[in-house]
């Protein structure tokens, strides 16, 4: 069937931020979906609330609104655009969870809109759980036993029959947000309550657990003439119990026969057809009991997933861009493969090679938190590896992770008993170690049955990490004389330089000279979706140590730009939007681009989005190897955040040439002693501070500068392990505990500037002239990690005159430091004083965020000045003030961490960010908070408990609360304070002083937000954390900082006078 | 353990590995599949008799070899290929390594090579004669090109007469019945009827199926005559797949099927299918590498649906030449990959036959929908009514 003409406009719903279980797999699917559909000749209309995607970027839809995924925004932008249909299926959850919201609120009727991709019938029917299985059973395929409870008695019911362990799961939430897998009795009812919470529906699932089954996922795509392809299988390495986005997972399925895997197959054939999504793709999870084969459904997604993007980059069948034109009423066989380019898209994809997914965490920034896998993700990101056999692909991935590891090192545990108990603690729980710990147990002698018999993973995958074992203990045997004839062996099975090195005792770089030497040097091969049956036209590719080089370089004038790697707290999706921000300039500017990364999520590792894409490992190696390969003009390293930047060095030492500020810039920047020189240098001044290299200096500093200090590790990104420091004691504990300074770790340490305004810049310079892209004043104040508050550009209460200062500023540091590029610089403002903070000379996470609200592309402008375009041939030689504000608020995975306080400090915890854009800052502000979750009230009763010192600052914004019609209830001495002004405050007692207490008032349902400040005592914050923290459960907005609760107290006025409206970015900056 | 092996190609093209399996010299066609699933179907698939097979898939031997996966006695083939095998096999089913059944077999298997590059070359140069060698006493390569050199080919030999049975056999075997969980199977339609099934290299799983139709099944030697077929008293005939080049089968072959297709319903699986055409005037042709794989799309003309299918022929018919020979058949089936025939359906007459393999086994089983359209044709013209192979292609085919 070709394409449906009876559509004009096609209105796609974006995924909003990044969230756990929701990250930029859905900027991948849905750029790939709106540029699918635009060249078929739709109008297509975009609503996503997140400015970090290059879908929202102005030339991805017609129509692009940076706007709230709510019933009411989307409503707005319909009443404007009037779409004919809604593609809901590019989106995740939250455009799946949004259309249906749109159709109960009868909208869709009203407009005469049409669902596309998934009827609003089988989205019900694949979410609610009870539908689903009913469903299972019409078809005779078998689901675990389990009932659906509405209350902690249903849940309590159902469990007599299911069992303990038992896994709870709630229904229409994403990665599996409020599930948990129950091991004992007592724990069972504090897990449904906080199940049901999390829920939309306030129902979840009690299920019998099939902990111990091997796990599997099928992407599956169907179209209107009911054809149905199996796009990829994928093993789960960790077996059921562990959310997939939690395991290491393997594609192909590696343990199943053809008969099994065919009637896997007809299973997942069958549900699609049952379920009834009749074009697009589908993610359908099954468990295989390994002692007879049988089987079961988990559950399926009607939609694209984050499997599914995995799955096309595994496969380099782009599901999503294929689904979007089924949705419009392509068939299978009226599609090309993009690949082959002769062959249809009706065909299922075989692959020559093994695929590894690696799951990426991030526990070391929630203190106190069980880094047990469950099955509610907890991931923040993953690294992707392809190699020809499980094992090179699986030590690919482990050094594509940058968690320090080079390959299966030895983790840090004492020898004995004493270890091995350690090790088997890993072993029998699922935990971020578990790899690592099940080699070392291999190692120390444990057999494989009973590795397999206590973690349930499969002997495949066991024997595979044995063979591994085996090899380092070989290779660690060879003489060094004989280290020539192991490399190819040892690279063949996926030892990187640097692992060699430590089984060797040698430097990395001796074993790269070693292997130079005897020509051990990795060809690359082609992922063509065919293992090789037609010509592949895509240049996508991959490295391994066999005869043959598919690479075949051109003589084009030619870029490399190095990605970021996984996804982690601090590197995201901004920064490989700034990457393919890059590909797309140079592309146009007649470069050849090729692009690094192994991050399967991304645009960037779209086959489409480079000239050439090298999937691989971001490490010295793996890079250099790709350079002598390709030998490119310029390699940019300032746009993937700190991975790329971490190998600049390295790469210019080893003849590479870096494009743009040179790497020696960095360093000025980041060494503390050049830092403070280049400041003298221009006249800037920055809070007083000084390196410490042990604990002593530390101390000294301190003493010297006054407390309180900001203590950091240098060169982090993401505010790893920052803290501000109160007085001594504390700066001992941090400074043994946290950080461990030594001569070549040292440690940081600044007069922290309490109450400060902090102030982003980012900036673009050519040599000659700096361009200021955008002032971002932050609405927390300093001490909060920049990538944790807000900001709003332009500045919003910044006097004239600083911001005349921080313009001088920002040019006299990019000119000085001869910033060719981006750079970005953060400022404290205390006393109408400046100060300078930190200067990073590269791309920040502020990018995408500066380019929408100002309308420029500062990622594209600055890769033509890195290869040689003046700022004034690019027509961008003034800053531009717009005439909106723009505000960015930062999103909080707190709800994913039982346990885990949501007070903000230095060390950042967003995973994702949202854009409110409003010609009032109040209303801007206000939607920025809609956007992050944060729905504010319009009346109600606010719970306001602040520190002694807030309370003053706070005064107005409270007393304005209260004549807006607001109620106020406060803990006693906040309350005391309130009453003494005049403003009519109820007394609540704190927790454990009374009843009902605060966090009985905000369980009862009585408080509409939260304004909740907390001293620095350890203390106080352990007392308060149970009301963020059920404030967080109840999803009841709430803030923890002056500056935030008084922005919100502006916007809640700017919402009582008018309500918002919504704007299409291409008329903002028309 | 490891013992170098190696593959010489006709064309001087060398390729080193490790040997597994048995330790000997063999020659055969090079040809590879791309099945990520069912290696152990494929090497006792008989079609693949005098050729080399190698798996594309780089992870081979995982789930180890059954005996109730067996696609027929034992494997054909000459060699197999494969770019990494490991011998600890995991899976509930596994009774045996698969390096311990290619030993037990007499199948050379080789190792540890670039098994794409080899692909490619295939993909890119046709099919190659080759020599392949896991005795450590033979890896002169110069000795072992000559040997490629010197094989004798698939072309214009009767290799499905070799690989056939001696005797006549019944068969009663049904699908696999599963584990729990599974799809739930299809009631087995009644009554029972006879079927003979010529066996040029059938694979069980056909069988199989053909019991799961209602079929009572009478397996015969390749060169059975027409009248010793008919003794059976079948209410229909199936042409099997096998090996080799269709038009080397011998004639007694094409008049026993002529003269049969005359009286009785008839359908055709892979060679099956061109010996059919054949026999009714047509043509084959030599591919350039052929289709060996499970994701290939075949398309039904009529309903315009595609069934991911498996396939594994060399040769394909030539649709002109059955038009030529005046014969009224229509192409009822094309692979999308490259619009050769994959289906024909007589419109006078009740035969009809595919290319590709709706057995599967290994593959998807979404052409399944074929041994449902024989039963129809056969149940309809034991019913006597004049039904054809194109009035049964109209059918049904979810």
């Amino acid at each position: 069937m070709p394409r449906r003409d009876d559509i004009q406009t096609i209105l796609v719903i974006g995924s909003g931020p990044i969230v756990i279980g929701q990250a930029c797999e859905f900027d991948y699917s849905g750029t790939q979906g709106c540029k699918a559909l635009r060249e078929e000749g739709y109008r297509v209309v975009l609503v996503n609330s997140n400015p970090a995607t290059i879908m929202t970027d102005p030339e991805t839809a017609d129509r692009t609104y940076i706007e709230p995924i709510t019933v009411d925004a989307i409503a707005k932008v319909i009443e404007i655009e009037k779409p004919d249909v809604i593609l809901p299926t590019l989106g995740g959850q939250t455009a799946l969870n949004a259309a249906v919201a749109l159709a109960e609120a009868g909208l869709l009727e009203k407009h005469g809109i049409e669902l596309i991709g998934a009827q609003l019938e089988s989205i019900h029917k694949a979410e609610d759980r009870e539908l689903f299985r009913a469903a299972m059973e019409r078809i005779g395929l078998q689901m675990p036993d389990s009932g659906s409870a509405r209350s902690l008695e249903d849940a309590r019911r159902i469990v007599q029959r299911t069992g303990i362990p038992a896994i709870i799961r709630p229904s229409f939430t994403l990665g599996g947000t409020g599930g948990s897998v129950c091991f004992r009795e007592e724990d069972f009812d504090g897990l449904v309550e906080w199940a049901l919470s999390q829920s939309p529906q306030h129902t979840c699932l009690i299920e019998q657990s099939a902990l111990g089954w091997k796990e599997y996922e099928l992407e599956v795509m169907r179209d209107a003439a009911d054809n149905v392809v199996v796009i990829c299988s994928i093993e789960n390495f960790d077996p059921m119990g562990v959310h997939t986005g939690d395991s290491i997972t393997v594609a192909p399925a590696q343990t199943l026969t053809d008969r099994e895997y065919q009637e896997m197959r007809d299973a997942a054939v069958a549900i699609i057809r049952e379920i009834g999504v009749d074009t697009g793709g589908s993610n359908i999870q099954f468990a295989v009991n390994p002692k007879d084969g049988s089987l079961i459904v988990i559950e399926m997604n009607p939609r694209v997933s984050r499997s599914s993007a995995l799955a096309s980059k595994a496969t380099g069948f782009p599901i999503a861009k294929i689904a979007a034109k089924l949705a419009v009423g392509y068939t299978l066989d009226e599609i090309r493969n993009d690949i082959t380019r002769e062959t249809p898209a009706s065909f299922e994809p075989s692959i020559d090679y093994v695929v590894t997914k690696m799951p990426r965490f991030t526990f070391e920034k929630f203190a106190g938190v069980d880094d047990l896998l469950t099955t509610q993700m907890k991931s923040v990101g993953e690294a992707m590896a392809i190699g020809r056999t499980f094992k090179e692909s699986l030590q690919k991935a482990l050094r594509s992770l940058e968690i320090g590891h080079a390959g299966l090192e030895p983790p840090d545990v004492p020898e004995g008993a004493e270890g091995l108990a350690l090790l088997w603690k890993s072993i029998d729980e699922p935990r971020p170690g578990r790899l690592w710990a099940i080699a070392e147990a291999m190692r120390r002698g444990v057999s494989l049955e009973e590795i397999q018999r206590r973690s349930w993973i499969d002997p495949w995958f066991l024997r595979n990490l044995e063979q591994i074992v085996e090899f380092e203990a070989e290779l660690s045997a060879v003489p060094e004389e004989y280290r020539l004839d192991h490399l190819l062996p040892a690279k063949r099975a996926g030892f990187s330089d640097r692992r060699l090195g430590q089984l060797w005792g040698m430097a990395e770089d001796a074993v790269r000279a070693l292997r130079h030497r005897a020509g051990v040097r990795p060809v690359y091969k082609r992922v063509d979706t065919c293992a090789a049956e037609f010509e592949a036209h895509t240049p996508y590719l991959y490295s391994t140590y066999e005869q043959e080089c598919e690479a075949r370089p051109t003589d084009r004038r030619k870029v490399m730009i190095l990605g970021g790697g996984p996804n982690r707290i601090g590197q995201g999706i901004e920064f490989d939007y700034c990457c393919v921000h890059a590909a797309f300039a140079l592309a146009d500017a007649g470069f050849e681009t090729l692009m690094v990364n192994c991050n399967p999520e991304t645009v960037s590792t779209d086959y489409d989005t480079s000239d050439r894409l090298y999937f691989e490992p971001l490490t010295l190696e793996d890079v250099l190897e790709i350079v002598e390969k390709e030998k490119p003009e310029g390699i940019i390293v300032q746009f993937g955040g700190q991975t790329p930047l971490g190998l600049a060095v390295a790469l210019e030492r080893a003849g590479a040439p870096i494009l743009g500020t040179p790497p020696d810039a960095i360093d000025r920047a980041e060494d503390r002693e050049r830092f403070d020189d280049l400041l003298e240098t221009i006249g800037l001044r920055r809070p007083p501070g000084d390196v410490a290299r042990s604990t002593e200096e530390a101390a000294a500093i301190a003493e010297r500068i006054g407390y309180p200090v900001l203590v950091r590790p240098s060169y982090v990104l993401g505010g790893r392990a920052m803290e501000i420091v109160y007085d001594a004691e504390a700066l001992k504990h941090y400074m043994r505990v946290a950080v461990q300074a030594s001569p070549e770790h040292p440690v940081l340490v600044d007069r922290f500037l309490a109450d400060a305004i902090e102030v982003d810049v980012d900036a673009i310079a050519d040599g000659e002239r700096v361009v200021i892209g955008g002032i971002m004043e932050h609405i927390e104040q300093a001490g909060v990690h920049s990538g944790d508050s807000a900001c709003s550009l332009p500045p919003y209460s910044l006097p004239q005159s600083v911001v005349e200062e921080i313009l001088t500023s920002t040019r006299k540091l990019a000119i000085e430091l001869g910033v060719l590029g981006l750079m970005n610089v953060q400022y404290a403002v205390k006393d109408g004083e400046l100060y300078v903070i930190e200067v990073n000379p590269r791309a920040s996470r502020t990018v995408p965020f500066v380019s929408k609200a100002i309308g420029r592309p500062l990622a594209k402008l600055a890769s033509l000045v890195m290869v040689g375009k003046s700022l004034e041939e690019l027509g961008f030689t003034q800053e531009i003030v717009p005439a909106h504000y723009s505000v960015k608020e930062a999103v909080f995975p707190f709800v994913k961490f039982p346990g885990a306080d949501t007070l903000l400090g230095p060390e950042m915890k967003s995973t994702g960010e949202v854009m409110g854009i409003d010609s009032d800052f109040g209303r801007a502000y206000a939607k920025a908070q809609i956007e992050a979750g944060n729905s504010l009230p319009s009346e109600g009763t606010v719970l306001v408990s602040v520190r002694a010192e807030d309370r003053a600052q706070l005064i107005d914004s409270i007393r304005e609360l209260a004549e807006r019609g607001f109620q106020l209830l406060a803990t006693p001495g906040t309350a005391a304070e309130f009453q003494e002004r005049g403003i009519p405050t109820e007394v609540v007692p704190k927790v454990g002083q009374g009843h009902p207490d605060t966090v009985e008032r905000i369980e009862a349902g009585d408080v509409a937000l939260v304004i909740n400040t907390v001293s620095e005592d350890p203390v106080a914050v352990r007392d308060s954390a149970s009301i963020r923290r059920s404030a967080l459960l109840r999803s009841v907005p709430y803030f923890t900082t002056v500056a935030g609760a008084r922005a919100a107290v502006g916007a809640i006025r700017a919402l009582q006078l008018q309500s918002i409206g919504v704007r299409a970015l291409q008329d903002i900056h028309a | 353990m490891s013992s170098p092996a190696l593959l010489a190609l006709a064309d001087g093209t060398v390729f080193r590995g490790i040997g597994f399996g048995a330790r000997t010299v063999d020659v055969g066609e090079v040809c590879f599949n791309t099945s990520m699933t069912g290696y152990q179907e494929i090497l006792t698939d008989p079609s693949y008799a005098g050729q080399l097979v190698t798996m594309t898939y780089t992870q081979i031997g995982n789930v180890g070899v059954n005996s109730a996966d067996e696609e027929s006695s034992r494997p054909f083939l000459s060699g197999f290929i494969v770019r990494e095998h490991l011998d600890v096999p995991s899976n509930w089913r596994a009774q045996e390594s698969l390096g311990a059944y290619l030993e037990r077999h007499g199948v050379p298997g080789l190792a540890e090579i670039d098994t794409r590059a080899l692909v490619r070359r295939i993909r890119d140069e046709g099919f190659q004669l080759g020599a392949i060698s896991t005795d450590p006493a033979q890896q002169d390569a110069a000795a072992l090109v000559e040997r490629a050199r010197r094989a004798p080919g698939l072309d214009g030999r009767d290799l499905a007469s070799e690989v056939s049975c001696s005797e006549p056999y019944s068969w009663s075997e049904g699908r696999w019945p599963g584990v729990a969980g599974q799809c739930p199977r299809p009631q087995v339609p009644t009554p029972q009827l006879r079927l003979v099934a010529y066996d040029f290299g059938i694979k069980r799983n056909i069988l199989r199926r053909l019991v799961e139709h209602g079929f009572e099944v009478t397996v015969v030697p390749a060169r059975t005559p027409a009248a010793e077929a008919l003794a059976f008293e079948p209410h229909g005939i199936f042409l099997s797949n096998g090996p080799g080049d269709p038009a080397g089968v011998a004639p007694s072959i094409f008049e026993a099927v002529r003269e049969l297709a005359e009286r009785l319903p008839v359908f055709g699986i892979c060679l099956g299918h061109q010996i059919l055409a054949l026999s009714l005037g047509g043509r084959t042709r030599k591919l350039k590498f052929g289709h060996h794989g499970g994701n290939q799309p075949g398309q039904d003309r009529k309903t315009g649906k595609v069934a991911i299918c498996a396939e594994n022929h060399g040769y394909a018919v030539d649709a002109e030449s059955l038009e030529a020979a005046g014969e009224p058949v229509d192409v009822t089936h094309v692979n999308l990959n490259d619009n050769t025939v994959e289906g024909l359906a007589h419109r006078l007459r009740p035969l009809f036959s595919v290319q590709y393999h709706p057995e599967a086994s290994p593959g998807p089983h979404d052409a399944a929908y074929f041994f449902r359209r024989f039963r129809t044709l056969v149940e309809r013209h034991h019913a006597g009514e004049a039904v054809t192979g194109v009035d049964v292609a109209a059918g049904e085919v979810a």
